[in-house]
């Protein structure tokens, strides 16, 4: 019997990042996957990065993980999101070439020679003694192991809708993975249902563009990867356009034959992802929803129409595209449809992305409950990390709220589990100043270096650029006076201060030319990251006292085996929500969705009378 | 877990005090000074006496509870003694000396009653100013909170604040979707600022706390000026001792009275001298002066004129030979002995206090609910800052600190309102 010391389920953006990342650390992997030629297929639009999924992007890179840098092989089309606005919110995105993102996902994944790609169908966990053992596969075959990472996506128990049409599987031509399914809920694992969409693809070839609006792609240097040469691949653009009145007519005379509204379908769906008859249905003032018209790829004419994911039948479909100012007589090649599957209630995690009820299972992706190639990927590092930790006997890697979006990600997820899939917002980030996609490094370097995350080509990338922005830092240390400034240019009161280059980056109209003639005219990520961070420095100081008070209420641990329904003044409801998710520490029970500050005092008073 | 005692009854002087005892050693402490103990939950007479002196302290009912069932949740003694000061100092300090015992710090009989599940947190929060209103314009307050106004108030602020989180939340977060207009930074800044300062007004009104612990009267002046004697004359009874010698206050004397349906807790103090006739009175004078400085009202005895200008000055002893002519600047000429103003001056102290304490349109909050106030409407002081992102954040922040008071802490409450209020979704 083969023996690893880490097994990863499923081959998506979850899975490869688990595999890379367990690699990385030291432990041999086998991927196991339907098929290896689909590994880091993009099932949904062929969009990488955004508002809160570009901070997420940047954070894998910086801890040396793939999507990043497949992300740039593939790009054609760059957009930095929320550009006008503070740095903390700008997201970076790219439109890739789904051909070519997968190739580059593979080419990178197979780099790291640890991993062994096993193409076969998981059926069963192996489990002895009440610890993971193993995984069993399709054909009886076992694979031996100490940590087992589940990133199968949507695949688990996965069924298909399109109006009265059903079919079982996670993606349009692939099988689900149903055995697995049954065995989860065996185990006695909380397992609930969601739902996601997807709408109809479209040939580029038959749409008229010219009546649609051109969205081009943006002309500076940017990457996605911190590490990528720059952007190899010609830019294409995108185009805009709407649904109409016409439309609108369509989807309410079709919703009877809709499943989402017949009852078949009972998953929640996102409410930031709503389907076109989700969109009409709750938002029928609307005189149009906007439709954004995503290339495929460079050789590929299929066009992704973002904003009307559907489970209507075919030929409304049909009519609703034909509906559509320049797609009248545009061609659909594959139908949308909805697509239910199960995940796992992430409570029953812990920070580690570990199953708390059985050792060694670790899960990753949606099948936690989230949406989106960036988040599973960001879990596919944390749980990869971990598994390699917990077969390696190495420490865990737990990335820390204050500190990054990973970190919020997942303590999100642990502790309020999801009622619709999860989607990274800035919104749900509360150091969010502090906390920007281009200072990524910065905040994480160091740990994912000490976590023995980082190759040898990121290394010198980080210790290249440490030196550099300690020659920025001593650069802006420079004290200069207002007169200074005003000889240079810039319009200050000459109230005789002497402040340091940093600070007079603070006041309006201050520019870098103002107060360091040597660091301007070579603009880098590196200066431009030490600016902004003088410009918000006050405000991330503001809130260090926020930061050290989670911290002293973090030290305040509660027992694994904390009986809340034995606390008196806990409501059902409160109860229920923390046994659920069984916080390990006070702070966590605080962060947990109506706990009150009376409930955490009566938590708190009965922990310490439990501790005397 | 050491064993606490405090006298549970108020102040004394009363006719009795009952002194609570609660812990593993309650039951050996009260036999130390009782001898034997009467069967549970049966009152009976014991002579209480100092264990090492013998001396003989108060003739006392003594009543024994053994845990669980009672209200600490643990053995539990009660001293049913007589009410005069000196006998309970007595009570207390014998019993302080018993090993493992000591004096309960404030609320600490509650607290052990909650870590005992004998009540639960609502429970100790609310029922606990409940139980404490003791005049009329208190009851109405505590039935003014029971009743959710204040709730009511906060919630509708913080309704208000989310909705303006979640407009802008939806321009950072989804400012590629359509349905989301670029923001109108102005609008939201000036209906935050609207909220700002009904928070400020509800601020600006009196604390809840002073109904509930009484209006803090101090009664100063150098020694001799009459100041226990007219203390005896506002609460009808002699509270402190009186005699002609100066400096026979030593201590500061507290007795609450209620009048028009406010609470008062008179403080006569020790004569402001310069030169303590002992260290002890030195004591006394250093703790006046505490006291003066924690006074809501201050009622100068003094001949000359009162050393701060905050301090009510009284004529006292105004029908003594000698002492007709009345100073200009003196507010209010009284005698103790007579009767004569008397009433002007409770006419005086009740007007001066009912600014002092919510009158019946007033939110009334109290110090936990004003602190979290406060935090929310600091955090509201940046809304002028020009970069959204801090704008947003004095948005989270003060939504976080009105959530403390309400109790809903969390991101989902602003994401709620925005998935309502916006078709979000390419």
């Amino acid at each position: 019997m083969n023996s690893f010391d880490v097994i990863v389920i499923g081959g998506g953006h979850a899975g490869v990042e688990a595999a890379a990342a367990a690699s990385r650390r030291g432990a041999s992997v086998a991927l196991v996957t339907f098929d290896a030629r689909n590994i880091g297929t993009m099932s949904c639009n062929p969009s990488i990065g955004g508002l809160g999924k570009g901070h997420l992007v940047r954070e894998v890179d910086a801890c040396d993980g793939i999507i990043a840098r497949a992300a740039d092989a593939g790009a054609i089309h760059y957009r930095l999101l929320n550009r006008s606005k503070g740095a903390a919110v700008r997201g970076p995105r790219v439109q890739a070439d789904r051909r070519r993102f997968g190739a580059a996902v593979r080419e990178l994944l197979a780099r790291h020679t640890g991993v062994q790609l096993v193409a076969n169908e998981a059926t069963a966990l192996v489990i002895d003694g009440g610890r993971i053992a193993g995984v069993e596969m399709a054909d009886g075959e076992r694979l031996a192991a100490t940590a087992v990472v589940l990133a199968t996506g949507t695949f688990l128990g996965a069924r298909m809708f399109r109006g009265d049409e059903r079919d079982a599987g996670g993606r349009l031509g692939e099988r689900a993975a149903t055995v697995m399914s049954g065995q989860l809920r065996d185990l006695g694992l909380p397992m609930m249902r969601l739902k996601t969409g997807t709408p109809p693809r479209l040939d580029g070839r038959t749409i008229d563009w010219a009546r649609t609006e051109v969205q081009p792609s943006e002309a500076d240097s940017w990457t996605m990867s911190a590490l990528s040469p720059g952007r190899p691949l010609p830019q294409l653009w995108c185009a805009i356009t709407r649904t109409t009145d016409a439309s609108h007519a369509i989807i309410r005379a079709g919703l009877d034959r809709s499943p989402l509204f017949s009852g078949d379908i009972e998953g929640v769906g996102p409410r930031y992802c709503p389907s076109i008859e989700d969109k009409v249905h709750r938002f029928g003032d609307r005189d149009g929803h906007q439709i954004f018209l995503e290339p495929e790829g460079l050789d590929d004419a299929t066009v992704y129409p973002n904003g009307i994911s559907t489970s209507l039948p075919a030929d409304v479909q049909q009519a609703l595209i034909a509906s559509i100012p320049g797609l009248e007589r545009t061609r659909i090649t594959a139908f949308g449809y909805a697509v239910e599957y199960d995940h796992i209630d992430p409570r029953a995690l812990g920070h580690r992305l570990a199953v708390a009820a059985l050792p060694g299972l670790f899960c990753a992706g949606q099948i936690n409950g989230t949406t989106g190639y960036e988040e599973a990927a960001a879990q596919g590092l944390v749980a990869g990390a971990n598994a390699a930790a917990a077969a390696l006997g190495i420490a865990d890697f737990v990335p820390d709220r204050a500190q990054s979006y990973l970190g919020v990600m997942i303590d999100d997820l642990v502790l309020q589990g999801v009622t619709e899939p999860y989607r990274m917002l800035t919104a749900r980030a509360e150091f969010r100043l502090r906390l920007r996609a281009d200072n990524a490094e910065t905040r994480l370097s160091a740990v994912a270096e000490a976590a023995g995350l980082l190759g040898e080509e990121r290394l010198r990338h980080v210790r290249a650029r440490e030196a550099e922005r300690a020659e920025v830092d001593a650069q802006l240390a420079e004290p200069l006076t207002a007169s200074a400034l005003a000889a240079r240019g810039a319009q200050v009161a000459q109230d005789g201060a002497r402040r340091s280059a940093g600070e007079w980056l603070r006041f309006p109209g201050v520019e870098l030319a103002h107060v360091s003639p040597t660091l301007t005219g070579s603009s880098t990520p590196v200066i431009e990251e030490a600016i902004e961070d003088a410009r918000y420095a006050p405000y991330v100081e503001r809130q260090e006292a926020e930061v050290s008070e989670l911290r002293a209420s973090e030290r305040i641990a509660l027992r694994p085996d904390l009986d809340f329904g034995a606390i008196p003044g806990l409501s059902n409801e409160m109860v229920e929500r923390l046994t659920a998710a069984r916080p390990a520490t006070l702070a966590a029970a605080g962060r947990i969705r109506g706990i009150t500050p009376a409930a955490l005092t009566a938590i708190l008073l009965h922990a310490t009378r439990a501790a005397a | 877990m050491s064993t606490i005692f405090a006298p549970s009854s108020g102040l004394p002087p009363a006719a009795i005090a009952v002194i609570r005892v609660s812990g593993p050693q309650a039951f050996a402490a009260a036999r130390a000074l009782a001898g034997d103990l009467p069967v549970p939950r049966e009152a009976r007479l014991r002579t209480l006496r100092d264990p090492v002196s013998g001396d003989h302290l108060d003739s006392a009912l003594v009543l024994v509870f053994p845990a669980p069932n009672t209200a600490t949740g643990e053995d539990l003694v009660e001293l049913h003694v007589h009410g005069g000061r000196a006998v309970v100092a007595a009570v207390e300090a014998a019993l302080g000396r018993q090993p493992g015992l000591r004096r309960a710090e404030p609320g600490e009989f509650t607290r052990r009653a909650l870590t005992n599940s004998r009540i639960d947190l609502a429970e100790a929060e609310g029922l606990g100013d409940l139980l404490s209103a003791e005049t009329e314009l208190q009851r109405r307050a505590a039935l003014a909170m029971a009743d959710g106004t204040l709730s009511r108030q906060i919630a509708n602020w913080r309704a208000a604040l989310l909705g303006l989180a979640a407009r802008l939340e939806a321009s950072l977060d989804f400012s590629d979707e359509a349905d989301v207009d670029a923001v109108l930074l102005d609008g939201i800044r000036s209906e935050a600022r609207a909220v700002a300062s009904e928070i400020e007004a509800a601020l600006s009104a009196p604390a809840v706390d002073r109904l509930r612990d009484g209006i803090r009267v101090v009664l100063a002046g150098p020694p001799n000026s009459g100041k226990s004697t007219l203390l005896n004359a506002l609460a009808r009874r002699e509270a402190a001792i009186v005699s002609p010698i100066a400096g026979t206050t030593r201590d500061r004397i507290e007795v609450p009275v209620s009048r028009a349906g406010i609470p008062f807790v008179l403080t006569d103090t020790a004569g402001l001298r310069e030169s303590a006739g002992d260290a002890i009175e030195a004591i006394g004078i250093d703790r006046a002066g505490q006291a003066i400085a924690g006074a809501d009202l201050v009622l100068w005895l003094g001949d000359g004129a009162p050393p701060e200008k905050r301090m009510l000055w009284l004529h006292a002893r105004a029908d003594m030979a000698g002492r007709e002519d009345v100073p200009d600047s003196v507010v209010l000429a009284v005698s103790a002995e007579s009767g004569f103003g008397i009433e002007q001056l409770w006419e005086l102290l009740v007007g001066r206090s009912s600014a002092l304490i919510p009158g019946a349109s007033d939110m009334a909050l109290n110090q936990r609910q004003r602190a979290h106030c406060r935090e929310a409407r600091e955090a509201l002081g940046d809304m002028g800052a020009p970069d959204e992102l801090v704008v947003a954040d004095a948005l989270r922040r003060a939504n976080v600190a009105l959530a403390r008071i309400t109790g809903d802490v969390g991101i989902e409450a602003m994401l709620d309102a925005l998935f309502s209020r916006f078709c979000i979704g390419k």
